[in-house]
C-alpha cells in the first residue's frame, strides 16, 4: 500500500495527472484533471498543437487520439464531424485527460499570407489551401 | 437630415456551444444587460447607451459563429425600396421576409445572403425601450454599470470568398462608402479588405478575402477611452477570458482596440477611437508593403491567430 502511493505520488506535484504525448514532434508534457489539454500545453510553454479560440469553435487545436481514456466538453460540429468524433478526433482545447494520451496533431493554423502560385490571377484562389485568407498574397 | 437610407449595424445573431457560459461572458465579463429571452432559447440584449430593445442575440447551437447580422433602415418606405433593389441586383440570394416579431420587438425584416456567404437583413422598426440613462437631464453615464461596459455593438468584420460582390452590393446598392481597403497582387490591383460605412463612423461592417464563404472574425463593442480598452484587458486576466491581441492600435481606422473570444471561440474585440467620417472623405488604402503597420501599428508584425482563426 505504502509503496504504491509513494510511486504515484512521488514525483508529481498534483496527485491526479496525465502524461500527454504529441507522437509526431516528441513533444510531451503533464495534464493535471480538469484542464484541458490546450490550456496546459500553453500554462507549461510547450508547443506542438496550435492555438486559435480555446473554445472549440476554429478548429485549429485539432488533434486525434491514439490511445487513452479522456472526456471532451462541446466542440463545433462544423470543425469536429460526428463520424471524426467517433474515430477519436478531438478539439484539444475540449480535451479532458482520464489517464495518459497519445495524440498526433491534425489542425494547422492557415497560413495568413499564403503566397499567390498562380500570380495573375488571386481571386477564386482554387490554388490556395483552404482557409487561407488574402490580407496580403 | 445627413444620415438616409441605412443607419447602423442594430444586431448581430451569434451561436455558441453552451448559452449558460456564453451569457457569463456576455453579461458578466463584456457587461452588456440581458433584455429578454424567447421561446426558442434565444436571449436577447444591449449595450447600456442603445435605445433600441436589442443588439445581440445568442443562441446555443452546435457550431459557433454569425447567424446574421441587422441593419436599421430609416423607413418603410426604405425598407421596400432596398429589397427591391437587392432582388434587382442580382447579388444577394436566398432572398426573404422574416415576419414583424419574429424578434421581439421588431418589424419585419428582409433577409439576403450576400456574396461572401453572410446572411444579412434590413428592418426598419424595431421598440425604442431607451438606453440606461434615459432622456430628461441625462447623467452622463448609468449606475450599476458592470465588466467592460461598452455603450454600444458597433460592426463587424467578416471573412468571406466574393469580396468583390459584396463590396458592391453594400456600396452599390446599399449606399454604403469605402472608408479604407487594403490592396496586394500583381500592380496593387486585388482588392483584399474593404472597411465600409454608412454613418459618420471609419465603419459599420468589414469584409477580408479568405478562401471559405461565410466566416466570422469578430464583432466589436465600443468603449470612450484607451484607459477603459486597459481596463478590459484586465478583465480579460481576472475572468481567465482568451485573449487574442492587444491592447494595440490598428493603422486601419487608427482604432485602440483589444480582442478575446467568447467560450465557444467568437472574437470579441472591444476599442476605442478612429475618426469621424463624412460621405466625401477620400478613401485611405493600405499597400501590401504596409499591411503589418496597417493591421497592427505598433509592432507592425502580422499576426497568423489574429489573421486566420474564425468560426
Ligand atoms: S483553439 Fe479553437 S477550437 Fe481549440
Ligand atoms: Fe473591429
Amino acid at each position: 500500500m505504502r509503496s504504491r502511493c509513494a510511486a504515484l505520488c512521488s514525483n508529481r506535484s498534483e496527485a491526479v495527472s496525465a502524461r500527454i504525448d504529441i507522437v509526431d514532434d516528441a513533444v510531451h508534457f503533464d495534464c493535471p484533471e480538469g484542464v484541458d489539454v490546450l490550456h496546459s500545453m500553453i500554462a507549461l510553454g510547450r508547443r506542438g498543437i496550435p492555438v486559435g479560440c480555446r473554445g472549440g469553435g476554429c478548429g485549429v487545436c485539432k488533434v486525434r487520439v491514439l490511445g487513452g481514456a479522456y472526456r471532451t466538453d462541446r466542440m463545433s460540429r462544423a470543425r469536429i464531424t460526428e463520424e471524426e468524433e467517433k474515430q477519436g478526433f478531438a478539439l484539444a482545447c475540449k480535451l479532458y485527460a482520464r489517464g495518459d494520451l497519445k495524440l498526433q496533431v491534425v489542425g494547422k493554423m492557415a497560413r495568413a499570407f499564403a503566397p499567390c502560385k498562380e500570380t495573375m490571377h488571386c481571386t477564386g484562389a482554387p490554388h490556395a489551401p483552404p482557409g487561407s485568407t488574402s490580407w496580403r498574397r | 437630415m445627413a444620415m438616409t437610407g441605412v443607419l447602423r449595424p442594430g444586431h448581430v445573431a451569434l451561436r455558441v456551444l453552451d448559452i449558460k457560459a456564453a451569457l457569463h461572458h456576455y453579461k458578466d465579463v463584456l457587461g452588456l444587460n440581458e433584455v429578454c429571452r424567447d421561446d426558442q432559447g434565444r436571449v436577447f440584449l444591449k449595450a447600456w447607451d442603445e435605445a433600441d430593445h436589442h443588439s445581440v442575440v445568442l443562441k446555443e447551437c452546435d457550431t459557433a459563429g454569425m447567424e446574421y447580422m441587422g441593419w436599421r433602415v430609416d423607413s418603410d418606405a426604405t425598407l421596400k425600396n432596398f429589397a427591391k433593389d437587392i432582388k434587382a441586383s442580382g447579388l444577394a440570394t436566398d432572398l426573404k421576409w422574416i415576419p414583424a416579431g419574429e424578434h421581439p420587438g421588431t418589424g419585419e425584416r428582409f433577409r439576403f445572403t450576400i456574396p461572401t456567404g453572410h446572411v444579412m437583413e434590413l428592418y426598419a422598426h424595431k421598440d425604442v425601450t431607451g438606453c440606461g440613462t434615459g432622456y430628461t437631464n441625462p447623467d452622463p453615464w448609468p449606475e450599476g454599470m458592470h465588466g467592460m461596459a461598452p455603450s454600444r455593438f458597433d460592426h463587424c468584420l467578416l471573412y468571406g470568398d466574393d469580396l468583390d460582390g459584396t463590396v458592391k452590393l453594400f456600396t452599390e446598392v446599399l449606399g454604403f462608402k469605402l472608408a479604407e481597403e487594403l490592396v496586394g497582387g500583381p500592380g496593387g490591383k486585388q482588392r483584399n479588405a474593404a472597411f465600409m460605412t454608412c454613418s459618420n463612423k471609419p465603419h459599420d461592417v468589414a469584409f477580408i478575402r479568405h478562401t471559405e464563404k461565410n466566416k466570422f472574425h469578430h464583432c466589436s463593442f465600443f468603449l470612450n477611452s484607451w484607459e477603459e480598452v486597459l481596463k478590459a484587458a484586465d478583465l480579460i486576466s481576472k475572468h481567465k477570458v482568451a485573449l487574442d491581441i492587444g491592447p494595440t492600435r490598428h493603422g486601419i481606422t487608427r482604432g485602440e482596440t483589444i480582442y478575446f473570444f467568447d467560450p465557444s471561440g467568437n472574437r470579441n474585440e472591444v476599442f476605442a477611437g478612429g475618426y469621424i467620417y463624412y460621405p466625401d472623405k477620400p478613401t485611405i488604402t493600405w499597400t501590401e508593403d504596409h499591411v503589418g503597420p496597417a493591421i497592427f501599428y505598433h509592432t507592425r508584425e502580422l499576426n497568423e491567430r489574429f489573421l486566420t482563426v474564425v468560426t
